[in-house]
């Protein structure tokens, strides 16, 4: 491990009285790709979701242990400030439906009240819309509704809006998991080219997605983090019986 | 023996249908009666004079009901500013805390509040706002519209903004917005049409009611525009000409009626027009 940007140690999350992630200890590198692998229901979306802190709004959900972002105890740190350095897209497209494809670029910035001048703003949007690989397809209707977009482009619009924010990390819950395999081989080549600038901690169903992109991989079982190191290693001699199973689709 | 039966059931069809469409046909003749009679009754009571000048001293012939016109849109306005801010933030907790005590507790109120008869209201508004204050005034009788606007407006607001998708105030969350924004930002603007279409319907609601206004804004001869004293108003007027001996009181009466019902099926057109146009698709 060489230059870790996200630690969790002894980390759990509780729903009510029930853990569904059990003591885990897991490194994030810098400018690396993490994929979290697992069956259905082991906790992937709810360890996500501890990092930026979405949880502060599940009133039955408590998280326990350490998360350091660059050392810092993240919950510490006040809340909003963690999600502006931690960026997240979730499973579904979810552009704001009252926005252009414009306003949803810098919504971010807008909702906040941070003032931009125009340039800037245009900027920040022709910026973001090209590495999110949407420019081209849009740019002549910047100010038409997002949500008239396909579903694939409404994803990379998700992505741009992210990235407009200029996060530290970005947390991709199966981003692609409502897309078409044109439409995904063009998110995951957008994801290698984004590592350049961020770190991307991406929750997968898709094995061969995890194998093609990710650097490390981490495989959860039944809350526990029963094998994690680099993605390669693991795809051709997993340690963990489990991972072994999961691997040749045996659970899952 | 096959045949008839086939035929016996096509016959059981059409005269199901038969009976829906009698019964839907009796359920909208009253409307259109009400139309038709008023229509024909008011619109020769309309003129510009009617529309422009104050009402004359009983004998007199001619006349008109600018003051009403005055007053009622001056006890709309102000109900309005007192509902609607109140309305709105009461729809937004409702739909932000459905699962609170207080939420179902003021789901409850609202309820009653929106059955409670008109004329106690305007009792209520009269022992609340008219007494201490030691008269009638319009100020009054915008407070009991206001009671009355509340429950619809609240309601609403609360029906839109439920449907407002959680994945769109998570989207927000996650930019780091707080969540305060959060709701005014984004989830009253997507809901917006929706609040809108019910501020519309609940001033069609109370455009017409007369009852909280007896006691309360009592009604004016003269042209009045001062909140602290008594006005007049559309309702108003119908309610004292119509029970008036004159006929041309009786015509004025019908005239009004008129105005009041093209006013009511407006507001409704209009919330029918915003709530399909504004539609947001998720
Ligand atoms: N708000 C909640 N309250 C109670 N239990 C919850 C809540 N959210 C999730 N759970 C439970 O926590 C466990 C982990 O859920 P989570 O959504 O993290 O799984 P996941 O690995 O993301 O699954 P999937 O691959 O299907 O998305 C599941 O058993 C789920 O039922
Ligand atoms: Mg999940």
């Amino acid at each position: 491990m060489e230059n870790p940007i996200l630690k969790l140690k002894n980390f759990n999350v509780y729903y009510d009285d029930v853990r569904v992630v059990n003591n885990i200890d897991i490194n994030f590198e810098k400018n690396k790709i993490t994929a979290i692998m697992g069956p259905s229901g082991c906790g992937k979306t709810t360890l996500l979701r501890a990092i930026n802190r979405m949880h502060d709004f599940t009133p039955n959900a408590r998280v326990e242990g350490e998360i350091l972002l660059d050392n810092e105890d993240l919950n510490q740190m006040d809340a909003i400030n963690v999600r502006r350095k931690i960026g997240m897209v979730f499973q579904r497209p979810n552009p704001f439906p009252t926005m252009s494809i414009y306003d949803n670029v810098i919504s971010g910035y807008k909702l906040n009240g941070i003032k931009l001048k125009k340039a800037e703003q245009d900027e920040i949007v022709e910026n973001s819309l090209t590495k999110s690989a949407l420019w081209k397809e849009v740019k002549d209707t910047l100010h038409k509704r997002g949500s008239f977009l396909s579903g694939g482009q409404q994803q990379r619009l998700c992505i741009a809006r992210t990235l407009a924010m200029k996060p530290e990390i970005i947390l991709l819950d199966e981003p692609t998991s409502a897309l078409d395999p044109i439409a995904t081989q063009f998110i995951e080549e957008l994801f290698l080219d984004l590592k350049k600038e961020v770190t991307l901690i991406l929750v997968t169903h898709n094995m061969s997605q995890a194998a093609r992109i990710s650097n490390d991989t981490a495989f959860l079982y039944l809350g526990d983090l029963v094998e994690f190191g680099k993605t390669k290693r693991m795809f051709t001699t997993p340690e963990n019986k489990r991972t072994e199973e999961y691997l040749i689709g045996k659970i899952g | 023996m096959k045949e008839s039966s086939l035929k016996y059931r096509q016959f059981k069809d059409k005269a199901f249908l038969f009976a829906v469409y009698s019964v839907v046909a009796i359920s909208i003749i009253p409307l259109f009666l009400i139309i038709y009679y008023i229509s024909k009754m008011g619109i020769s009571a309309i003129n510009w004079n009617f529309l422009t000048t104050l009402p004359k001293p009983p004998g007199e012939a001619g006349g008109g009901m600018a003051n009403a016109i005055v007053g009622t849109l001056m006890l709309i306005f102000t109900s309005s500013i007192f509902a609607i801010p109140i309305s709105i933030f009461i729809g937004i907790y409702l739909s932000e805390y459905q699962e609170s005590k207080l939420a179902s507790i003021g789901r409850y109120c609202l309820e009653v509040l929106q059955g409670v008869p008109s004329i106690v209201i305007g009792i209520i508004a009269y022992l609340l706002f008219v007494k201490p204050f030691g008269g009638f005034n319009a100020l009054s009788g915008a407070l009991a519209l206001a009671m009355m606007m509340i429950p619809i407006i609240a309601k609403t607001t609360e029906e839109t903004l439920k449907l407002v998708p959680l994945a769109i105030k998570e989207a927000a969350i996650a930019l780091g917005v707080p969540y305060y924004k959060v709701i005014l930002k984004v989830v009253v603007p997507t809901g917006l049409s929706g609040i809108i279409t019910g501020i519309i319907l609940g001033i069609a609601r109370v455009a017409g009611e007369t009852a909280p206004l007896l006691f309360t804004a009592f009604g004016n001869p003269f042209m009045s525009y001062n909140m602290l004293k008594p006005i007049s108003s559309m309702p108003l007027i119908i309610f004292n000409y119509s029970g008036s001996p004159y006929d041309d009181w009786h015509a004025m009466a019908w005239g009004t009626s008129f105005i009041l019902l093209i006013i009511v099926l407006i507001l409704n057109i209009i919330a029918k027009i915003i709530a399909s146009r504004w539609k947001i698709q998720f």
